[in-house]
């Protein structure tokens, strides 16, 4: 994060600096000189290492600890509403090397000053009224830092993410995510990305949950946003659609058309539909677009040759419930080998419910076992009192017990207990 | 917002029992408890220290103690303390396994035909014998004081700490050959010992037995009743548990000593 800026700052003044540690900068005057720039570094690796320089009295330790000034930025140097990003720290830095350069020859000439006669303005002090209006306060922002927190206050960026709803503390732990967020200029780079989303048809709350998911797309070039969703357009998807998939699946408009392009034309290729429908499946489940394609290819795999679907099954059922496609490889056969071994239930009517593979293998379990050890275990249709899949499966607890089971919630709970 | 989520989190905080599902890691049940407790979402309610007292390893089932913050304390003490914990096994005549369980390799056939009940039932007390024996020595008590008689009295004879696992009871509970069901309560033992219990009942009887299913039914003063099942594990749910604990344990502290006269 912002460590990575110091640290990058650091090697580039290795030649002159070599101290690491962040230091705090105090611009004060003495009442003697006017304008003097005293810069007192709290080395913490050298305890004890004071270096001060006044303008022209300037006092420098002996050249060891010229080798040990630390990291230096003038906080209030810039009078700039962002923090000192990267490219203000080395206008910075290089600022105050060639005043540290001037002090040098000014410590050269005057180097048989005794040191014992350091003219130290003591904090207690009073300083005139003149001299305390030049006095410049530090910024208390730290140069580094592992949370967004310190910046918030004073970045317009952050804090008008933060009034938007962005989930901050979960972006700040992603890497680099932070450092990018703080470079980022509130009226330049976000304010046209917000208001193309708000075109779009984007409502407030998908902003918020757009950004959490996505800070990248605050990076993304405007006219490739454009040309994207005018492609998708293009494809027959209505606004509404463009707008409801982008708020679902917030990296889709990071992908090029080109890439977009070949991922329609593979799920239309692979489930052998036309056009109309695989955009309907598109819409509903716009994870498919800017997911992997390679579970899906397995997926697809699996279901043809283990489980033994049929093509045309197979489009039904992904008709139903798009979610197979995503869904877990050994989950599916898991829960297809319990059905059809075990409870005896034919192709034909796990096809017809398919969003049985949506729930879990234990709760399909312990209904039909406790469906078994009342004897009313029945998945035929053909037979009297039959049960459907989808009753088994997605009903809650309270209607499956009653409707179901014909028993009480208190009986099904015991009985899970002897499982 | 903060004070009202913190105050609701003490009721939250103790000690309570859940039932675990048979295929189920551990671990998992416990991730699972601490996400649906922790119902107070945002930044600062990210993770509450949610422990878990004896383990139940994957296909085993029963019984498996939580504790949530403060209550992790009094389970880090029930931990120590050695109270027996009361299974269930279900064991299959017929075949052994390289893991004792239904999912190993087949090892070795036979037939049952010979066992009855009173046979089972022998090797069962030869069983509980030795580990009677076990149990006296390692209580690490020499057995002719009278501090040995006196705890034996009570029923406190028993290791302290570390210990081989120990059945203290044993009987068989239901026989339809070729399935037979046992139970048994025991010290210091790990699942997999109890299943090489029932893969050495069937050896004894000259016959071979694995075991089809472990269930924990009590442990220490936790029972399969108060246990919450899946549906119910709510923060709600929990809060309620752990009051009908606290107050049920309220009820049960002897009273104080009269003063002497």
């Amino acid at each position: 994060m912002a460590s990575s800026c110091v640290q990058q700052l650091c090697r580039r003044s290795t030649s002159h600096l070599r101290s690491k540690t962040s230091c705090v900068t105090l611009l004060y005057s003495t009442h003697v000189q006017n304008h003097v720039a005293g810069v007192r570094t709290a080395d913490k690796t050298n305890a004890g290492g004071d270096l001060i320089i006044h303008g022209n009295h300037s006092i420098f330790h002996t050249s060891q600890r010229r080798q040990q000034v630390g990291v230096c930025y003038y906080s209030g140097y810039n009078a700039s509403p962002l923090l000192p990003t990267e490219h203000r720290d080395t206008k910075e830095l290089t600022d105050a090397l060639s005043q540290i350069k001037d002090a040098q020859h000014l410590t050269e000439t005057n180097a048989r000053l005794d040191t014992d006669e350091a003219v130290y303005p003591s904090a207690s002090e009073e300083i005139t009224d003149k001299d305390a209006s030049h006095t410049m306060v530090p910024s208390t922002l730290p140069s580094e830092s592992s949370s967004l927190r310190d910046y918030v206050d004073e970045s317009e960026t952050l804090s008008k993410l933060v009034q938007l709803g962005v989930k901050l503390w979960k972006l700040e732990q992603r890497p680099n995510v932070g450092t990018m967020l703080l470079k980022l200029d509130f009226q330049t780079d976000v304010v046209p990305r917000l208001l193309f989303l708000k075109e779009m048809g984007v409502e407030d709350s998908g902003l918020a949950y757009i950004l959490s998911d996505n800070p990248f797309i605050l990076k993304e070039d405007l006219e490739n946003l454009h040309a994207r969703v005018n492609y998708l357009k293009s494809q027959k998807f209505s606004p509404e659609t463009v707008a409801s998939m982008v708020t679902r699946a917030p990296y889709l408009l990071n992908f090029s058309v080109k890439r977009l392009d070949n991922r329609l034309a593979f799920y239309q290729q692979q489930l052998g539909l036309n056009s109309s429908k695989t955009r309907g499946i598109v819409a509903r489940l716009p994870r498919l677009l800017s997911g992997s394609l390679e579970p899906v290819k397995e997926t697809l795999r699996v279901c043809k040759i283990e489980l033994g679907f049929k093509e045309n099954e197979i489009q039904h059922m992904v008709m139903l419930v798009p979610k197979l496609l995503t869904s877990n490889k050994r989950k599916l056969t898991q829960i297809f080998d319990y059905l059809h071994n075990t409870m005896k239930v034919q192709h034909h009517l796990i096809v017809k419910f398919p969003q049985v593979f949506n729930s879990r293998l234990l709760r399909i379990k312990e209904r039909h076992l406790f469906l078994d050890y009342l004897g009313t275990a029945q998945y035929d249709s053909d037979q009297p009192n039959y049960i459907s899949l989808d009753r088994l499966a997605s009903l809650p607890d309270e209607a499956f017990c009653t409707e179901v089971a014909s028993a009480t919630l208190e009986d099904f709970i015991m009985f899970q207990k002897t499982m | 917002m903060a004070i009202r989520a913190i105050r609701k989190f003490r009721w939250v905080e103790g000690l309570f029992c859940v039932y675990k599902p048979p295929g189920v890691h551990w671990k998992l049940v416990r991730d699972r408890i601490e996400t649906c407790i922790l119902e107070v979402r945002g930044p600062e309610f990210r993770r509450i220290k949610v422990g878990v007292g004896h383990r139940l390893d994957a296909s085993s089932s029963g019984v498996l103690v939580i504790g949530v913050g403060r209550g992790n304390k009094p389970l880090n003490d029930l931990y120590q303390m050695c109270c027996t914990r009361d299974y269930t096994l279900e064991g299959e005549f017929g075949f052994a396994t390289d893991n004792f369980s239904r999912t190993g390799r087949i090892v070795e056939r036979s037939t049952y035909d010979h066992v009855t009940q009173d046979k089972l039932e022998k090797v069962l007390a030869m069983l509980q014998q030795a580990n009677q024996k076990a149990l006296l020595i390692h209580s690490n008590v020499d057995m002719r004081s009278q501090e040995a008689y006196e705890m034996a009295v009570t029923g406190e004879l028993g290791p302290q700490g570390k210990s081989p696992p120990i059945l203290t009871g044993l009987r068989v509970t239901g026989f339809q050959p070729p399935f037979f069901t046992l139970e048994l309560q025991c010290l210091n033992e790990t699942q997999r010992y109890l299943r090489k219990v029932v893969h050495e009942i069937g050896l004894e009887l000259r016959s071979t037995a694995s075991c089809t299913a472990v269930r924990r039914t009590r442990d220490g003063p936790f029972t399969v009743d108060q246990a919450l099942t899946r549906g119910q594990w709510t923060a709600a749910q929990v809060a309620l548990t752990i009051q009908h604990y606290n107050n049920s344990k309220r009820q049960s502290r002897p009273l104080p000593a009269p003063a002497a006269l």
